[in-house]
């Protein structure tokens, strides 16, 4: 498993990280690393296996259509690193 | 003995008889943590002044009758991925330094119910990626057996401030290994339960399907007395089972006579440290003892597991963690001109390495090109390791494995070699990769005095099993008897 | 080579937002409006450790709108997350649909341009969750985030590439329109965005089978846009091949004002979004008996009403065609049927005068502001004789500006009808003594000239004398002579 720096950056804004040059190689080395123990999976023995989403048989969970107001609406907006007039403060984006 | 050292069911008891008032166990409890936090830095946040009042208060309605709850009054410690209204949650980042939650996790309200008291928020490795504590941006966490090693992780708080006697007992989430191994490192019980089981709704996800919350106590009746109170369908977490209701305490009948137990021979194979495979050999031989029937059997599973571990955490968390943008709440960088500064800077500047390094892995498996290669193929070994178990589950009614392959560590010898870290999860994360219920619990110390931990695996929701097999151990073999902590330095 | 020997593939993926009372994964009200982050609450927030709750009625309505557009209905469905960052999305994923949406394999019927039949094919139709809005800081810098919208249920319809004009695209859009209103799963209100559509272009030499290069134009949400759009984007398209170049597969932008499409930056097509399944949510698996119940509880759909409007009220083809494309439309003459009785009269005012002012302001049925019993009142009105058609008009036209009771509007601008037989006997004089020469012609045998008289009578009176007596009185009056 080879990676390139290229692979690696587009992966990065993919996940909006910076990689700073320095540490771009380090980042590949770790990331072939493991994947190359990953990639044990595909010796694995799972022919015509279904997948497993979740440990969990539960379906059809499902909520009633039924309105409840959460109350403490201040408590929401309590955290924004930036408001106004109730709204999260972001710069401009052009639509 | 000191009221700190006791149990939750031995303090229970002393407050029923009146030996004890429950304003004078808090602050026990409270005094405890001025004395000793300094030592160990289980904390993030405390919340002793707001905990003597709660203590003071429940002590009024439980004099007045108000309130029944055998409970009431007890103390207890959070993780810091727990989410508690009006009270900091931090995940140990920097990202979520400043976050006040606006709503109480569900496991949270069932606390309140039993009008138990919040000592404080517990240190972690940052959003629970870690198996040291030392990957916490807020504090440094050291094991109350030797305070040059780490607590292990991630609920490396939790598991030291339970056996620093800090807290009485106290919740931790277990991803792959996060409440056992660290209760290991630290001589305590930790039962990570069955998926499905406890609800995670307020738990700040890690990966999805993985994630559980659970007890880490001093022993294991006390585990069977919190899992009591958190367990049960919860109509906000739609992976929340709904099913009767079990009284653990009850099943807890000191007597494995006849109970099957497998030891898969894989688990004990070369990177499982010599004195740890010796001590669990003894404690195979205390169950032959005590009249269970054991039996060595293969179950060739662990490396896949652990693989199919971290391509699917890894792509989960990868998702997870993609609402920390510095938007509505978190972290926000200080410097920045567009949108995607706040983006890219925010996440650069308040995730650590290690978080960083396993968004990029995950962001790498779930993308176009690797998505069946990884991603897909992981979720068909997570079958495979599931039919393995149960047909394993077939024959046995618990599985014992070493919980981790050595004992605590030393402080910042933590490895520049991702990989090695991963692969010391090996005898634990595949529970989570089936959704197994998993104990550990103390059986031994090695020739440093540093607790080792055994591991009993049951199959889904046979938590009752599971305690009741770690209890008949403890009672016979009585570790907290012969070992306690000593902080040394 | 000429722009005739091009022929234009359009598909579109149709959202429509689901009038459900609340979201699809949180409790929240979905209602339109409201003060900014209000309709919020930690879920939508997408708050560190919330979880997703699917709203069983969402999983009902989209079943609804695949068996009205002839879709087979999964038994074995789930939710996965699409990742992408953008503000209007907390939690940096949308909970979608991915490789196994509720419904597969639909159609619905429309009409090609030379006025046939034909089948415009639906490939899949799935759930999913709308993001919240980004409002431009009318009072200083910056972008302002509301979440009211976020986590707003929404089903996405997507056709397979089987339109071939502009135009049979609008008439499909309308038609799913029609059908979801007709359903009662969404108000496909186009003006509060609550049905918008994702429109694909490309163009190929007609006879030759391979499509050609697409581009996708996001979130369009009027007819007339579409329209324009779709003829502008083929068009650039048929030049840049006659020119020798390349149509490249990219998100372009629909520029109302300059009538032109751009590309969207680069960041915007970087689409690999990592689908993967939901681990928050679990499976939905519907039984047969699922399926048929909500199979039984179907309104009446379009078809089965335009049977019915030609059957019982003897409506024309056209007319019952016409009231049937738009639920509202067929819903105000159903209603107003039923107050006052008389079809034909209500079926003529909606398609002459209330359809033409319509289109006169450029509105949708939906957007009628006036009740169904107010319009059979106007009926009413005139079968009673208190006033005339002409005054009808002018009451219809006043409805839209100001809609409230009929005879209220009549009062108030003084538009009863004179049926007082000395005042109209007055004007009816008044007339004959002015028209000597229609006069002499009724005599003579034509009897058109009453009709002329009549309207000049009208006019005097301006349109408040009731037409019956004054032609009966015209008739007596000059009988008398």
């Amino acid at each position: 498993m080879q990676i390139s720096k290229e692979e690696i950056l587009h992966i990065a804004d993919l996940a909006d990280l910076n990689i700073k040059d320095e540490e771009i190689d380090k980042y590949i080395l770790n990331l072939q690393d493991i994947l190359n123990f990953a990639n044990i999976v595909n010796n694995a023995p799972v022919d015509g296996m279904p997948e497993t989403i979740g440990t969990n048989d539960n379906y059809n969970v499902f909520r009633k259509d039924e309105v409840v107001d959460f109350e403490d609406k201040e408590a929401l907006l309590q955290n924004a690193p930036e408001k106004e007039r109730g709204m999260f403060k972001i710069p401009k984006v052009i639509g | 003995m000191e009221i700190t050292e006791l149990t939750v069911h031995e303090l229970q008891e002393k407050i029923k008889n009146k030996e004890l008032t429950i304003s004078e166990v808090t602050k026990a409890y409270v005094d405890r943590i001025n004395e000793k936090e300094k030592d160990v830095n289980c904390f993030i946040t405390t919340l002793t002044d707001e905990a003597l009042e709660k203590a003071k208060e429940i002590e009024d309605k439980v004099n007045k009758g108000e309130i029944k709850s055998e409970l009431a009054g007890i103390p207890i410690g959070i993780k810091d991925n727990i989410c508690v209204k009006g009270v900091r949650t931090t995940c140990a980042s920097k990202m979520l330094e400043n976050f006040i939650s606006p709503y109480d996790a569900t496991v949270m309200e069932r606390l309140d119910d039993e009008n138990l008291v919040n000592l404080g928020k517990l240190n972690m490795d940052e959003f629970a990626m870690g198996s040291s504590t030392e990957y916490s941006a807020l504090a440094k966490t050291r094991n109350p057996w030797d305070l040059n090693k780490v607590p292990g992780g991630s609920s490396g708080g939790s598991a030291a401030a339970v056996a620093a006697n800090l807290v009485p007992w106290a919740l931790g989430s277990d991803t792959g290994g996060s409440i056992r191994q660290p209760a290991a490192f630290c001589g305590v019980v930790g039962l990570k339960p069955t998926y499905g089981l406890v609800s995670r709704y307020g738990l700040v996800a890690f990966a999805s399907s993985l994630d559980q919350i659970g007890p880490i106590t001093k022993d294991v009746k006390d585990s069977a007395m919190l899992l009591n109170i958190l367990v049960g369908h919860d109509e906000k977490d739609t992976t929340s089972f709904d099913m009767p209701k079990v009284d653990y305490v009850a099943s807890l009948k000191n007597d494995v006579k006849g109970l099957k137990i497998g030891i898969p021979k894989e688990f004990y194979g070369e990177g499982i440290n010599s004195e740890v495979k010796e001590c669990l050999q003894k404690a195979i031989e205390k169950y032959k003892e005590l009249g269970a029937e054991v039996e060595e059997f293969s179950l060739d599973i662990a490396e896949y597991a652990l693989a199919t571990y971290y391509i699917i955490a890894c792509a989960e968390a990868s998702s997870n963690l993609g609402r920390f943008d510095g938007i509505r709440y978190g972290y926000r960088t200080k410097d920045y001109e567009s949108l995607e500064d706040i983006y890219k800077k925010s996440r650069s500047e308040a995730f650590g390495d290690e978080v960083k390094r396993r968004i990029i892995l995950g962001t790498y498996v779930l993308s176009s090109g690797y998505y069946d290669a990884y991603y897909k193929k992981a979720q068909k070994v997570r079958t495979l390791v599931k039919k393995e178990f149960d047909k394993a589950f077939e024959k046995y009614d618990i599985i014992l494995t070493p919980t981790s392959p050595t004992v605590a560590f030393d402080v910042g010898i933590k490895s520049n070699n991702p990989l090695e870290m991963y692969l010391a999860d090996i005898c634990t994360v595949s529970v989570n990769v089936a959704g197994l219920p998993g104990i550990s619990i103390p059986c031994g110390v090695d020739s440093n005095g540093m607790p080792i931990g055994m591991q009993l695996i049951g199959n889904r929701f046979s938590e009752s099993t599971v305690l009741n097999t770690a209890y008949t151990y403890e009672q016979a073999t009585k570790f907290r008897e012969n070992f306690k902590p000593t902080f040394k330095k | 080579m000429s722009r005739s020997d091009y022929e234009t593939i359009v598909g579109l993926e149709i959202h429509a937002e689901l009038s459900t009372k609340t979201k699809i994964f949180c409790s929240c009200p979905t209602e339109f409006g409201g003060e900014p982050n209000t309709h919020c609450c930690p879920i939508c927030m997408a708050m560190p450790g919330t979880l997703p709750v699917l709203n069983e009625k969402v999983v009902e309505y989209a079943v609804k709108a695949g068996l009205a557009t002839g879709c087979t209905i999964s038994k074995d469905s789930k939710n996965d997350r699409k990742n992408y960052f953008y503000p209007d999305l907390p939690k940096s994923y949308q909970i979608s649909q991915f490789d196994k949406p509720l419904c597969n394999h639909g159609a619905v019927e429309i009409e090609d341009d030379e006025g046939n039949k034909k089948e415009i094919g639906i490939l899949r139709i799935h759930i999913e969750e709308d993001a919240g809005k980004l409002n431009h800081n009318e009072f200083g810098s910056g972008s302002l985030v509301d979440l009211n919208r976020a986590g707003v249920p929404l089903i996405e319809i997507v056709s397979k590439p089987d339109m071939r004009s502009a135009k049979e695209a609008e008439r499909y859009m309308r038609k799913i329109k029609s059908i979801l209103e007709y359903i009662e799963v969404s108000d496909c209100k186009m003006q509060e965005g609550s049905l918008r559509a994702d429109v694909n272009v490309s163009v190929r030499k007609k006879g030759t089978n391979e499509f050609g290069t697409r581009t996708e134009m996001k979130n369009m949400s009027s007819f007339r846009s579409i329209v324009r759009a779709i003829e502008y984007e083929a068009e650039r398209q048929i030049e840049v091949i006659e020119n020798g170049g390349n149509v490249y597969q990219t998100t372009i932008r629909w520029d109302e004002v300059s009538g032109k499409t751009f590309p969207m930056r680069d960041k915007e097509n970087a689409d690999d979004y990592r689908y993967f399944p939901e681990p928050d949510l679990v499976a939905i698996r519907l039984s047969d008996e699922y399926i048929e119940n909500v199979k039984k509880e179907l309104p009446e759909l379009p078809e089965s009403r335009k049977l019915r409007y030609l059957n019982e009220y003897e409506l024309s083809e056209k007319d019952s065609r016409l009231l049937t494309a738009s639920k509202y439309l067929s819903d105000l003459f159903e209603g107003a049927l039923k107050e006052c009785g008389n079809a034909k009269a209500v079926a003529n005012w909606i398609l002459s005068d209330i359809s033409r002012i319509l289109n006169e302001k450029e509105m949708e049925a939906d957007q009628i502001p006036f009740t169904a019993s107010q319009l059979a009142k106007v009926v009413e009105l005139i079968d009673k004789g208190t006033i005339s058609s002409a005054i009808a008009k002018k009451v219809i036209t006043e409805l839209f500006e100001n809609p409230q009771d009929p005879e209220v509007i009549i009062k108030e601008n003084g538009w009863i009808q004179i049926s007082d037989e000395g005042a109209i006997r007055e004007v009816v004089l008044k007339i004959i003594e002015a028209n000597p020469q229609s006069v002499a012609d009724y005599k003579g045998g034509k009897d058109r000239a009453i009709g002329f008289l009549v309207g000049q009578a009208m006019k005097e009176t301006k349109g408040k004398a009731n037409p019956g007596m004054l032609n009966k009185m015209f008739v007596e009056e000059i009988n008398k002579m």
